[in-house]
Parts: structure tokens; C-alpha cells; sequence
């Protein structure tokens, strides 16, 4: 789950971490309001859940509240990947020295925690790691022991920093590594972390992830869920049904099945046979009609779709009970477009007689599904 | 033969009286797997006696009890994520030889450090989220359907759930059976990787050729082909998510493409390069085996 830079901010006051004065406002009355309180020069920045903000001209320096205003009139309601504007952070304009990076996420394959430190923060930190190697430091963690002072050490000097500034890096770090473990992190990351021109050490940025498995023991956090702010419309309603979808757009076959790798392989096999995938979706364990009638719905909200392959292994799921669901959920769709169900397993002759009378097209095998659905949409992609 | 688990295996449920446990342990028992206890904290002392078996399993409190009274060395783990780290750890202190985590939705932070506690145990954990281990003829630990498999000389790992059924079942009809089939589960941090497991296949006598069934995501797959020219068999490939775009995660919270990291080409040219065949499809990959196995 991602949070907003302003709320990641408030995390990061709670657990000690410097950050500029600022506040959330959600008009460009309010922003001028804000401006004035902060006094002198402020930014405006876009809160929405993704990257390149700036780029997009959606993080604004103002002069003065007036100027404020103005600013956030553009901000406001512009588009920015997708995604509407909707509430913007004022902050405190801070004079910037120097800009690091500093962050600490899951290296998979290492299995552990990895703590992030470079003195070129500030730009795409994945182009410095891909470009520049050497200009980033990076430290693997213990967990079972912690972060220890003499690694917080290795990353301040392997990393380019001003060196001088030790001891606040160093403070920043622990907090940083604490509030990781509290909230259940997956990435917590300050870019820019800054020397001010009068020396002190601010997160300007914060960008905060948390582990979606880990929800249930973080209420507070979980109250901060947006659902659908990172996602499109058909994926927020997926979501809201507890349904694993995600989106690909522009396909025109939708394809549905059970289980996560069954399914990615399902939209491979699509591809290879000239279609389209339009979507990922996955029924999971309990194929009931109503888990299959509301995909289905999903499915067929981008008009894009002009047809659907479901894919089913029947391990401990009957084939039967599945096709049964599927005539019932096919009676209700709203568009009535070309259907092909590929299932094997338990009852799977029971299945396949059930469908003879019915407009679903049965196939046995997952590549002749495939190439049946392609052929009659026409073979078109 | 088989690796990692086989008839001799005494088996430990824990979490046998929960709703996951109840379905899964007669069905592990028709396989023909000797489960010898269930760990329920509360519930020692009784029998739980599934409905329609002969079987009855007796209760215990905890792991340490469970191993000292039936001689336990591999473990079920079907108890619900909350617990299942703590459970986990609690089986490898007893000295549990072989762990199966199949509970999913456990917090990533908690399987960093349960990782890191593994590493300093003789214990093998698999999973979790995963459908755990079947060695075929011998006894199953885990969710996979009892009908598909059927003994033969391919070693088989994967990171899904039905995708591997898929391929076992097609590998079944195809004629060709299996010594052990393992899913090592679909989450960023699993206890043992393809790598592992290559290299007990490697040393399993009865194993002829490996089917590897990776998918998008993290870099497993690479480091097991790296072993691969260092192996007497052949082994095969497959990656699933082919056509998944970066940044959207497919089902499995592992499987995603992340920062250029974990693409199907990544995966297709690491085993491309040790001379291992990539099957495009599933009916491929019993194709391949067969020319593997000179069949």
C-alpha cells in the first residue's frame, strides 16, 4: 500500500525524522491560507500516488501567498500519469546545499533488509545505480541483530556525503530503520535528503510503502488506504470485490482462470495465438458463481473486450460446479460476447455435457482455448 | 526415490484441527503419508480422527512434544499467517528436518528474519505460500491434487500453485512420471530457491532430468541456471508472464517486474546461455523432456 508524501511526512515527524513545515490543503484558498502561515517562499506539491511529480509540473515554487494561490490553481485538478490531482502539500521553501538519497527496502534476493545511501539524491536514484554504481552505498541488514553503528559508518563513507554532517545522517538512519520496522515497510525513502545552506539535515521528500500482508496489525495505516488511487477505475472496483485483477488495457481478450501462475501463462499462450490480453484475473480457490459472475462483470467494463477465455484447473475444484456457475454468471452479462472455457479435472465430461446446449465454447487443452477465442474475435488484435 | 521427503518421513501437522487442516490431512493420509501427530496449543492429549479414514492422530501442545513422543521429522504448517512464523521457528527448534509452510499473506519482515533464523538451523524450510511437496509413490505434504502424478524420473519445481498441477498432469499423460514435484511458493522471500533444489535433484539417483516452472520476478531463476553447466542432467525451463507489464504485480506478491529486474528475457537468456532448452508452452515442456530424456 502506498501513502501520500504529506502523510508519509507525519510518520516520519512521529518517529523523530527532520521535516519542513507544512500542511495539506485541498483548495487554492486554503493553499494561500497555508502560504501566509508558513510565511515567505513555499512549494507546492501534487499528492498522488506516483513518481516523476516534477517532471510533470506538478511540484511548484511560489513567491509569496498570491503567488501560492495561483500556483495551486494550476496544481489542482491537473492530470498527472493517469491520475487526478486532488489535494496538494505546502511546504516551507528550504535553500538547498546539497541533495542525497537515502532509503531502505527488501532486497529480495539477498533475502534481507538494505539500507541506501548516495550523495546523488535528489534525480532517478535507479538511473545513478544503473549508470553510476559506485556513487551509491548499500548495506545489507541482520535482522535478527539490527542495524549496527559501524554499518551506518560503511554507508556515510562509501557514499559521498559530507562527511562533517555524520552525526545528523547517522541519527536520520536509525530513526529511519525503526520507523521501517514499526510500520511494516516495504520502502521507506527520503529523496532529496538535504543540507540546508545553514547546515541543518531535512527530509524534503518522503515516500513510504507498506507491506499489503502486513495490514491487519497496522490500523492507523490502514485507515490511510485510498482505494483506487494508484489504480484505474476497473482495478479499484476488483479491489473493493477482493478480486486479484490487474489491468492491461487496450487487449481485446479477457482472460480469467484459477491461480496466479496459471493465468499469467493463460495470457502468454493468448499473445502467442494473436490475441490480445486485456486483463489478469484471478478466481482463486472458490470458482462459485458468484466469484465468476462478478469477474466476469470486471472483465467486460473495458469495451475494449470483445471476448473472454476462462482457464480452470480442477484440482480439488469440480468442473461441474465451475460450468454450472458459468451458465448461471453467462445468463446475467451485460454484453454478451464470445465465450471459451477450458477446464480439466474432476467431472470434466459432466462439465463438458452441461455446455453442449449453451453459447460457451468448451476446449480441452489451454492452447486450443487460446487459439478459439483468437478465431472468433476474428483473429484480430 | 526422491528428494527431501519420502514413505519413511513421519509427519507433523501443524495447525491440523483448523478449517485448512481438516481438508487437507485425510487427503494427505489416502496419498499414503505417515502423518504421526498434529500440533493444536490446547487441544494435547486428544485424537483427531478425520472423517472416512481408519486413521486417528494424536494431539500434542507443542512441536518439542509431538517429536519427542512420535519421532516427527517433517512438518505441515497450515496455521493462519498471524501465527505461522512463530510456528515455523517452533519446528525447526525441535529439530523438524523438513518444514512445509503452506499459509499465505505472511508479513514480508517477519519472513526476512524467520529467513534469517532458518540460516542458522539444519532445517529446510519450503514456502510459505505455497502447495508444498509430493514425492510421487511415496507421500505428499501439502495441497496438490493426489490424482496427477505418477512415478517416473523428473524432478519438478515451480513457484505456482495450479500452473504446476497444469504440468504434472500433462507431464502424467505424456507418460512421463516423477520422483518429487515441489512448489516453493509464490512470495518474495521463500526459504529454499530453485538453486537449492537443483542441487538435491543433482544428487538424487532416481532423477533424471528437472523441470524448473519459474514465473516474473526476483532473480531465482537466473541463479539457478548458473548451476545448471555444473550438473550431470539435463534440466528444462519454463517462465510464466511472458506478456506482464513492469509495475503490475500478477497475483503472486513475487511476481513482479520491478526497476528492470526479474523480466521473462532476463530468465529466457540466463538459461538460454547454460544450454538449457526453454519450453514456450506446457505441452513444450513435455516435448522437451522427452528429447532430454532421449525418449
Amino acid at each position: 500500500m502506498k501513502i501520500h508524501e504529506y502523510q508519509a511526512k507525519d510518520v516520519f515527524a512521529k518517529f523523530g525524522i527532520p521535516v519542513p513545515p507544512g500542511k495539506i490543503a485541498f483548495t487554492p484558498d486554503e493553499v494561500e491560507d497555508v502560504a501566509r502561515e508558513l510565511e515567505g517562499k513555499v512549494v507546492v506539491k501534487a499528492q498522488v500516488h506516483v513518481g516523476g511529480r516534477g517532471k510533470a509540473g506538478g511540484i511548484k515554487l511560489a513567491d509569496d501567498p498570491k503567488d501560492a494561490r495561483a500556483k495551486a490553481e494550476q496544481i489542482i485538478g491537473m492530470d498527472i500519469k493517469g491520475l487526478t490531482v486532488e489535494k496538494v502539500l505546502v511546504t516551507k521553501a528550504i535553500d538547498i546545499r546539497d541533495e542525497y538519497y537515502l532509503g531502505i527496502t527488501l532486497d529480495r534476493d539477498a533475502r534481507m533488509l538494505v539500507l541506501i545511501l548516495s550523495a546523488a539524491g535528489g534525480i532517478d536514484i535507479e538511473e545513478v545505480a544503473r549508470e553510476t554504481p559506485e556513487k551509491i552505498a548499500k548495506v545489507h541488514i541482520d535482522p535478527l541483530i539490527g542495524i549496527q553503528d559501524y554499518q551506518i559508518t560503511q554507508a556515510i563513507f562509501g557514499s559521498g556525503v559530507d562527511t562533517t554532517k555524520s552525526r545528523e545522517i547517522r541519527s536520520i538512519v536509525r530513526k529511519l530503520y525503526n520507523c521501517y520496522l514499526e510500520i511494516d515497510g516495504s520502502l521507506a525513502e527520503i529523496n532529496p535528503l538535504v543540507v540546508t545552506t545553514d547546515g541543518e539535515v531535512i527530509a524534503l521528500d518522503a515516500k513510504i510503502n507498506i507491506d499489503d500482508n502486513a495490514l491487519f496489525r497496522q490500523p492507523d495505516l490502514e485507515k490511510l488506504m485510498e482505494v483506487g488511487a494508484d489504480m484505474d477505475a476497473i482495478e479499484a472496483e476488483a479491489r473493493h470485490k477482493g478480486i486479484a485483477y490487474v489491468h492491461l488495457s487496450d487487449g481485446n481478450v479477457g482472460v480469467m482462470g484459477n491461480g496466479a501462475g496459471l493465468v499469467m501463462t493463460t495470457m502468454d499462450v493468448v499473445s502467442r495465438a494473436g490475441g490480445k490480453p486485456n486483463n489478469f484475473l484471478d478466481i482463486g480457490g472458490a470458482a462459485t458463481a458468484e466469484v465468476v459472475e462478478d469477474a466476469f462483470h470486471l472483465i467486460l467494463l473495458d469495451p475494449n473486450v470483445n471476448g473472454i477465455f476462462l482457464n480452470v484447473f480442477g484440482g480439488i475444484v469440480r468442473c461441474d460446479v465451475v460450468a454450472e456457475g458459468m451458465i448461471k454468471a453467462y445468463q446475467k452479462l451485460p454484453r454478451k460476447v464470445p465465450v471459451v472455457l477450458r477446464m480439466t479435472g474432476t467431472n470434466e465430461n459432466i462439465a463438458r455435457k452441461m455446455l453442449e446446449d449453451t453459447p460457451l465454447v468448451y476446449e480441452s487443452t489451454t492452447e486450443a482455448g487460446a487459439a478459439k477465442i483468437v478465431e472468433m474475435l476474428g483473429g484480430q488484435s | 526415490m526422491a528428494i527431501l521427503a519420502d514413505k519413511s518421513s513421519r509427519v507433523l501437522v501443524q495447525g491440523i484441527t483448523g478449517g485448512e487442516g481438516t481438508f487437507h490431512t485425510p487427503r494427505m493420509i489416502e496419498f499414503g503419508t505417515n502423518v504421526v501427530a498434529g500440533v493444536t496449543p490446547g487441544k494435547g492429549g486428544t485424537t483427531w480422527k478425520p472423517e472416512g479414514i481408519a486413521a486417528s492422530v494424536p494431539i500434542f501442545d507443542t512441536v518439542d512434544d509431538a517429536v519427542e513422543e512420535t519421532g516427527a521429522d517433517a512438518s505441515v504448517i497450515f496455521v493462519p499467517k498471524r501465527f505461522a512464523p512463530d510456528a515455523v521457528m517452533e519446528a525447526a527448534d525441535s529439530g523438524i528436518e523438513v518444514i512445509i509452510a503452506i499459509s499465505d499473506g505472511i508479513p514480508i519482515n517477519d519472513m526476512v528474519k524467520v529467513y534469517s533464523f532458518m540460516e542458522q538451523t539444519m532445517t529446510t524450510l519450503i514456502g510459505p505460500n505455497c502447495p508444498g511437496l509430493v514425492s510421487v509413490g511415496e507421500c505428499k505434504l501439502g495441497i496438490m491434487p493426489n490424482h496427477i502424478f505418477k512415478p517416473g524420473p523428473l524432478g519438478v519445481i515451480s513457484r505456482s500453485g495450479t500452473l504446476t498441477y497444469e504440468v504434472v498432469n500433462q507431464l502424467s499423460e505424456g507418460g512421463l512420471g516423477q520422483t518429487t514435484c515441489i512448489g516453493v511458493g509464490g512470495d518474495p522471500v521463500i526459504g529454499t530457491s530453485f538453486l537449492e533444489l537443483l542441487m538435491e535433484f543433482e544428487q538424487d539417483p532416481a532423477t533424471e532430468c528437472v523441470v524448473i516452472v519459474g514465473e516474473i520476478g526476483g532473480s531465482d531463476e537466473e541463479d539457478a541456471a548458473e548451476f545448471i553447466p555444473e550438473m550431470s542432467k539435463p534440466v528444462v525451463a519454463f517462465i510464466s508472464g511472458r506478456t506482464a507489464p513492469p509495475g503490475k504485480r500478477m497475483g503472486h506478491a513475487g511476481a513482479i517486474v520491478s526497476g528492470g529486474k526479474g523480466t521473462a528475457e532476463s530468465k529466457i537468456k540466463a538459461f538460454e546461455a547454460a544450454n538449457t532448452p526453454v519450453a514456450d508452452t506446457v505441452p513444450d515442456i513435455v516435448r522437451l523432456c522427452k528429447e532430454s530424456l532421449g525418449k
